[in-house]
């Protein structure tokens, strides 16, 4: 588990409508790697690039590569389904299957992969993907309650849950705790210090402090110009980013000089 | 309007205006009307029916009275609206997810525009279409089904020679009732959140388990009206099946490609109103009645099945 992912070169097009530009970057296995940077400045549509979730805008395309150990994401006759199913991800608004169960949701994505599972080595997969998204306590004693019955910080650990159920080896979170309260958010930054351990993790985020707290490594996008692609304009250690960019834009951002 | 004349004077009061005013009691006369004309079908059918429910048995054509006259009706009309159902929402689903999920948007836009165009097409040229073309053609496979698969009561036979029968009716009422549904489920799919379907695909749903996952649940309710909507219209329908159906009353039967065929309520008071009189025309009045309370029954559950829906809207 935790793979490391190599971006060369990558542009992102709507259509004729280029996005992002020229991104490269490594993601660490075992490590939280941030994004941030003003809003439309493409860092999400880069971290949906990464599980191909991207194409399902109409025309959407990248040129360049993305490279997972030795897989080419993007390579001929690679199913972005399966690419899915190796690179989990957790949306900004938490999103569990209002007509499922909680035991459902968490058991969704294993009933895609193994279709066979035995009951009881269903359970133990439950459990233990809700132990590590450190909502077992919380929920053992409603298993089959609907999930959207949860409060909104539960449902975003659920879908946590959901997501490293199928054991992926990257987890790609998409602003996790914008629609959460400070409790909730710690709640989930403690669950990204544990689970980074097991997996690669690479969260977008708009709150710089987070960025701080959670991540080893942290890359800032910004828009090249107005109306202009956006680009990575630096990626390096977190402490550094965060004390001695080698940037003059980074250092404005994270000093709040603008953004 | 208890709580503005309690209001305190020196409250500002809003003006009202003319135009809200004309506007108001337009509206709200028009919701009254609708009252009115329901209430008045309603008394018309009751007054007009009671002479045959308190009638004496040997007076009600056919001689064994009221409820005798009105089963074979009541089973014909419900085994063809169910049946047509049976046909029409699995097609009418998979049409919707096709247009929503599959097509490209070109051909997607062009079979929404011939669906509604489906629904547009009077009754009356269904039931030609019925007769002249749908039937001849049901003639051969219709002896092959009853030679086949006779043991299953629908095909026992023997065939009419025809095909006139209860399954072209059924056919024909599956078409008609399509498009409303076909409309409503895809709509409901149109609607499915985003966020659900993102939900589906991020942990390697192919698009088939997405709609399984997504979809389909998010749609159900609606399927589930839309069948409703579809039941009350072929319940109700009148001229195709009078037009397909022989006159000739034939008793109960599941034998849908006999020439011998109970007859639905609707078709039967067309073909019998205009030589009823006395009491025979009360009976049909009063079968009229059984439709009106059945089909009203049905459109209140579509109601209520589709009101539903909002418990799921607030999940997210």
């Amino acid at each position: 588990m935790a793979k490391r992912i190599e971006v060369k070169d990558l542009d992102i097009y709507y259509d004729k409508f280029l996005a992002v530009q020229g991104v490269s970057m490594t993601i660490q296995p075992r490590s939280v790697t941030a994004l941030i940077g003003p809003s439309g400045c493409g860092k999400s549509t880069f971290l949906r690039t990464l599980n191909r979730m991207h194409e399902l805008v109409p025309n959407a395309r990248v040129e360049g590569s993305v490279v997972m150990d030795d897989d080419d994401l993007y390579g001929p006759n690679v199913d972005p389904v399966n690419v899915r199913r190796q690179i989990g991800m957790v949306f900004q608004r938490a999103n569990p299957f209002p007509t499922m169960s909680i035991y459902d949701n968490v058991a969704a994505g294993l009933k895609l992969n193994n279709k066979r599972l035995k009951k009881s080595d269903m359970d133990d997969l439950v459990e233990r993907s809700l132990k590590s998204a450190n909502l077992w306590e919380e929920v053992k004693d409603r298993l089959h309650k609907p999930g959207s019955g949860l409060s909104g910080g539960q449902q975003q650990r659920l879908c946590i849950a959901r997501a490293i159920a199928v054991q992926p080896e990257v987890l790609l979170m998409d602003e996790p705790c914008s629609a959460l309260d400070p409790i909730s958010t710690q709640a989930i930054e403690d669950l990204m210090l544990e689970l980074k351990a097991n997996y690669t993790i690479v969260i977008v985020t708009h709150n710089m402090q987070q960025a701080a707290r959670v991540s080893d490594t942290t890359g800032f996008f910004n828009l090249q110009g107005v109306g202009k692609p956006g680009e990575l304009v630096e990626i390096d250690e977190t402490t550094r980013i965060f004390s001695t960019p080698s940037q003059k834009a980074t250092e404005d951002y994270i000093s709040g000089r603008f953004g | 309007m208890a709580s503005s004349t309690e209001a305190p004077p020196r409250k500002n009061r809003v003006p009202r205006r003319p135009g809200d005013r004309i506007f108001a009691g337009v509206s709200t006369g028009s919701g009254v009307l609708i009252l009115v004309a329901l209430a008045g079908v309603a008394v018309f059918l009751v007054t007009e029916a009671w002479p045959a429910l308190t009638a004496p048995a040997e007076d009600i054509p056919g001689g064994q009275g009221l409820v005798v006259y009105i089963w074979p009706l009541l089973f014909g009309t419900l085994i063809s609206a169910v049946l047509a159902l049976v046909i029409a929402v699995p097609l009418a689903v998979a049409i919707a997810l096709f247009i929503t999920y599959y097509a490209p948007r070109s051909i997607a836009k062009a079979l929404g525009y011939i669906i509604d165009l489906l629904a547009a097409v009077p009754s009356i040229i269904f039931g030609l279409w019925g007769m002249n073309v749908l039937a001849p053609v049901t003639v051969d496979p219709a002896s092959w089904l009853s030679q086949h698969l006779g043991w299953i009561p629908f095909f026992a036979g023997p065939p009419s020679s025809t095909g006139r029968t209860m399954l072209v009716a059924i056919i024909v009422l599956a078409v008609m009732v399509l498009p409303i549904i076909t409309a409503v489920v895809r709509e409901a799919f149109t609607q499915t959140p985003q966020l659900h379907q993102e939900a589906a695909l991020a942990i390697g749903a192919t698009r088939w388990e997405m709609i399984r996952m997504a979809a389909l649940p998010f749609g159900r309710s609606s399927i589930i009206g839309a069948s409703m909507l579809g039941l009350g219209r072929a319940l109700g329908e009148t001229m195709a099946v009078a037009m397909v159906l022989s006159a000739s009353a034939g008793g109960i039967t599941f034998n849908l490609i006999s020439s011998e065929n109970p007859p639905t309520i609707a078709a039967n008071i067309a073909l019998q109103f205009p030589e009823a009189t006395g009491v025979g025309m009360h009976t049909l009045i009063a079968s009229g009645l059984v439709l009106f309370a059945i089909t009203l029954v049905v459109n209140m559950i579509a109601r209520a099945v589709i009101n539903r829906r909002k418990d799921f809207d607030g999940a997210n």
